[in-house]
């Protein structure tokens, strides 16, 4: 393989996954779906660079992330110090296209647990933050995001079981 | 349509008026199959059969030409009114703008000669080597033809052995022998 495959083939391959990680963090609607073009077309932009065999998954979760949080900032313009660094580490035993997966699989989540949990692990936000963009304290807020990840877990550790 | 396709639809657009496509591609059905048409902004720069897998087409196009390649059927819509009026026994020439940049040297030479053979005729691997000057390119004539990126609106598929029996053709002799057929009923 000399060449990274045709555009057309990563957006069939990776557009769902991006626009369920759009769509968890930011809800369905217009906001996910700009998110989702924006994110595509900054890959597009930077995709002849790209080195060949790249992992596009990880390389289109990373543009979706900082697209996400420029849909999320434009909608709370609240003036912020710090933009957030690297994504937080992950609980034990997921890793990002995991959590993704996880998010798909359940339905169980509260729509604040989902989108909690989305900022802090995948947008790399810290809590305190969280509540320019979501109604409640950063307390409320951590043990929403706590009670989702124990969901997550337990159905992680079913999926184990079953595999 | 999805709510994906809806945005895969929209990304296309915006791509190409941003000016970030290298190839727009869309697929047609025809009586030959499905067929994948390719353009670049210099006009259209492949057809493909099915048999050749449009994965595989795509890839090649996207070390050939470019990886920006994403499905949009605008800038092939002359393309596919002109294929289907062809195939509807309406049209016995095409008047497309084509992007010949996948083809160089002889090969091209052939490929731009073949056009010349009319809708319904054949000629010989010989009598086209005669024809652009080399009579003894035999053989060249055979692969030029065997590698014409732009099947059915370059005829290659009027080219037949001395024999007359077929020779090979990259949608498969079977679709050879149909186009054949088919552009003698009219006559």
């Amino acid at each position: 393989m000399t060449t990274n495959p045709a555009f057309e083939v990563v957006v069939r391959e990776h557009g769902g996954a991006v626009l369920r990680m759009c769509t968890a963090l930011l809800g369905p609607g217009p906001d996910a779906q700009d998110a989702w073009s924006e994110t595509f077309l900054a890959a597009l932009r930077a995709y002849p660079r790209l080195e060949v065999g790249a992992n596009l998954q990880a390389w289109l979760v990373t543009i979706a992330r900082h697209k996400s949080i420029d849909v999320l900032r434009a909608k709370h313009p609240v003036p912020m110090e710090q933009l957030p660094e690297v994504p937080f580490a992950l609980p034990e035993g997921l890793d990002s296209a995991g959590l993704l997966d996880l998010f798909d699989a359940l339905n169980g989540l509260t729509e604040l647990q989902r989108k909690v949990i989305g900022y802090h692990y995948l947008l790399g936000f810290a809590y305190a933050e969280i509540p320019q963009f979501l109604a409640g304290s950063a307390a409320s807020l951590r043990r929403a995001a706590a009670d989702g990840i124990k969901a997550l877990r337990l159905a992680h550790s079913d999926v184990e079981e079953q595999s | 349509m999805s709510e994906l396709e809806t945005l895969k639809k929209k990304l296309a657009e915006q791509a190409a008026a941003a000016g970030l496509l290298d190839v727009s591609y869309r697929l047609l059905d025809t009586p030959v199959g499905s067929l994948l048409l390719a353009a670049t902004d210099a006009g259209v720069v492949r057809v493909a059969f099915a048999r050749e897998d449009f994965d595989t087409v795509l890839g090649s196009l996207a070390e050939k030409i470019g990886v920006r390649i994403l499905q949009r059927p605008a800038p092939l819509d002359a393309a596919a009114r002109q294929l289907d009026e062809y195939f509807a026994h309406q049209r016995t020439s095409f008047e497309l703008t084509l992007d010949h940049r996948l083809s160089s040297g002889y090969r091209l030479e052939v490929q731009l000669a073949l056009p010349s053979i009319g809708y319904g005729q054949t000629m010989s691997y010989r009598q086209i080597a005669e024809l652009t000057g080399r009579p003894a390119a035999v053989r060249a004539v055979g692969t030029a033809c065997a590698t014409n990126p732009l099947p059915i609106v370059v005829p290659c598929h009027r080219v037949l052995r001395s024999d007359g029996t077929l020779g090979g053709y990259l949608g498969g002799e079977d679709t050879k022998k149909v186009l054949l057929e088919f552009e003698q009923d009219l006559t």
